[in-house]
């Protein structure tokens, strides 16, 4: 395993919300330009620890955690690490399409203006790149001047990936992105995740097993704070090691 | 709990043993025949073909239906997988008794060239080695199936010697090459039976290892 390939490396994480142990022990390396799947019932601990590869988590103040997140080498819950930092390259997209209430271009070019850029040609190619790059921009380049709140709901969740895109993140966390759209959204969102893996890394949660096995190629499955099988996808969903792990994928569980 | 889907998997596998039974039956019911000079009984098993021929259509669809609708993973994907390759075998071993009945009946009351000792046994050997794969099938025994699997060796040695005694037979006698050549066939058929039964035999250590052991045996 190439030191360079290790994006994350999660060494002995614990998490906290306030008496409730949500995340114990985990250990667990993500890998450059793959997509990696999270899956588990709920209330398992997936959405947690993804948000807390950018320290989303912060945000919740009963959250306490123990052990180190690794971001290149790089202990993300260092103090003199600044956290807007991290999030622009560790960016996130949430269950729920979330746009402003602004226009499509300025939702795009939101993260960019805030690092100061303000030349409008700058912003106009940002826009355009990462429209395109979101498989978006054939459907709005006619109006990009419209609230975004106009398109529809799986149009947004690409707007939403677009914007995440803008400040050219590294990596991308997504927060069962499909579970509000139909199914033709959904396709259309999973074929962005297939064509963004060869630029970025994803960490993609999900409640669709099928999901994960169509899309990724690692998946992760936790239980109750537990990280108890990793692997390659392939690995398991055809023959997984652990028997929690076959008792869920399989529908046996509770 | 997924409780339908567990029930409809579990109601495939019935299915298939209870063609697997058919099956079985059918090859006994063809070597009595031909032991026993029973030509009615073959008639049946003729007859019969068709309900295999039907039962492997039924569980072809059913399963189809299953992995269209319920997305099976893991040992459930490999047990369904399986039951769709084996009840190919099964199909093919009912065609190869009809082939065995047919003979039978060609035969017909005619003497027989020499005392039948040895196709006997093999059919012995066969029988046996079909209902102990459906065993490790039910009970989930690699350690079985791979001992019934490892037993076509001796089916194929004694084929190889049923053969070379008839042939010996015919360079003897050539007016009894008829009967001979219709005798060898019925090896041969017991022949393929056996290899029919150690793919089945595979089948069930890929459900439990994911291990596929093809041309292992």
């Amino acid at each position: 395993m190439k030191t360079e390939a290790i994006v994350f490396d999660v060494k002995k994480l614990n998490l906290w919300y306030g008496e409730n142990h949500a995340l114990k022990d985990i250990e667990f390396k993500i890998m450059k330009n793959e997509i990696t799947a999270i899956i588990g019932p709920s209330g398992c601990g997936k959405s947690t620890f993804v948000k807390t590869l950018n320290r989303m988590t912060d945000n919740v103040s009963i959250a306490r955690t123990e052990g180190e997140v690794l971001y290149h080498g790089r202990n993300i819950f260092d103090e003199k690490l600044r956290v807007e930092e991290l999030r622009t390259k560790v960016g996130m997209v949430f269950q729920k399409p979330n746009p402003f209430p602004k226009s499509i271009f300025e939702n795009v070019v939101y993260g960019p203006r805030i690092h100061g850029i303000k030349d409008k040609k700058v912003l106009m190619e940002i826009a355009e790149r990462s429209l395109k790059h979101a498989a978006l921009w054939d459907e709005v380049k006619d109006r990009l001047n419209d609230n975004a709140y106009g398109l529809s709901g799986g149009q947004q969740q690409r707007l939403c990936i677009a914007r995440c895109l803008a400040v050219e993140p590294e990596v991308i966390l997504m927060d069962e992105p499909t579970s509000a759209l139909d199914p033709i959204a959904t396709n259309k969102i999973e074929d962005l995740i297939e064509d963004l893996k060869k630029d970025y890394t994803i960490v993609i949660v999900t409640h669709s097993m099928q999901q994960a096995a169509r899309i990724s190629d690692k998946t992760a499955f936790f239980l109750m704070g537990d990280l108890i099988e990793v692997d390659s996808t392939d690995v398991i969903f055809t023959n997984p090691r652990d028997q929690k792990t076959e008792d869920y994928i399989t529908g046996r569980f509770g | 709990m997924r409780k339908e889907y567990f029930k409809t998997i579990k109601g495939i596998e019935n299915k298939m043993l209870e063609m697997a039974l058919k099956s079985e039956e059918s090859i006994e019911k063809a070597m009595n025949s031909l032991i026993n000079r029973n030509l009615p009984l073959a008639e049946k098993v003729i007859d019969d073909d068709i309900i295999i021929n039907n039962m492997e259509i039924q569980i072809e669809m059913s399963v189809v239906k299953l992995l269209t609708l319920e997305n099976p993973v893991a040992r459930d994907f490999r047990r369904v997988s399986s039951v769709f390759k084996i009840i190919t075998d099964l199909e093919r071993i009912g065609d190869l008794a009809v082939n065995i009945a047919k003979i039978s009946i060609e035969i017909g009351e005619e003497d027989f060239i020499k005392p039948l000792i040895d196709l006997p046994r093999m059919y012995e050997i066969v029988r046996e080695m079909l209902s102990k794969s459906l065993k490790a099938f039910v009970e989930n025994d690699v350690a079985l199936a791979t001992k019934v699997a490892e037993k076509d060796d001796t089916v194929d040695d004694l084929h190889l010697q049923i053969n070379e005694e008839l042939l010996q037979m015919i360079a003897d006698d050539s007016k009894i090459m008829d009967q001979a050549m219709k005798l060898m066939f019925i090896s041969r058929y017991l022949e393929r039976i056996a290899d029919h039964v150690t793919n089945i035999c595979e089948r069930i250590i890929y459900i439990e290892t994911n291990r596929v052991s093809k041309h292992e045996f």
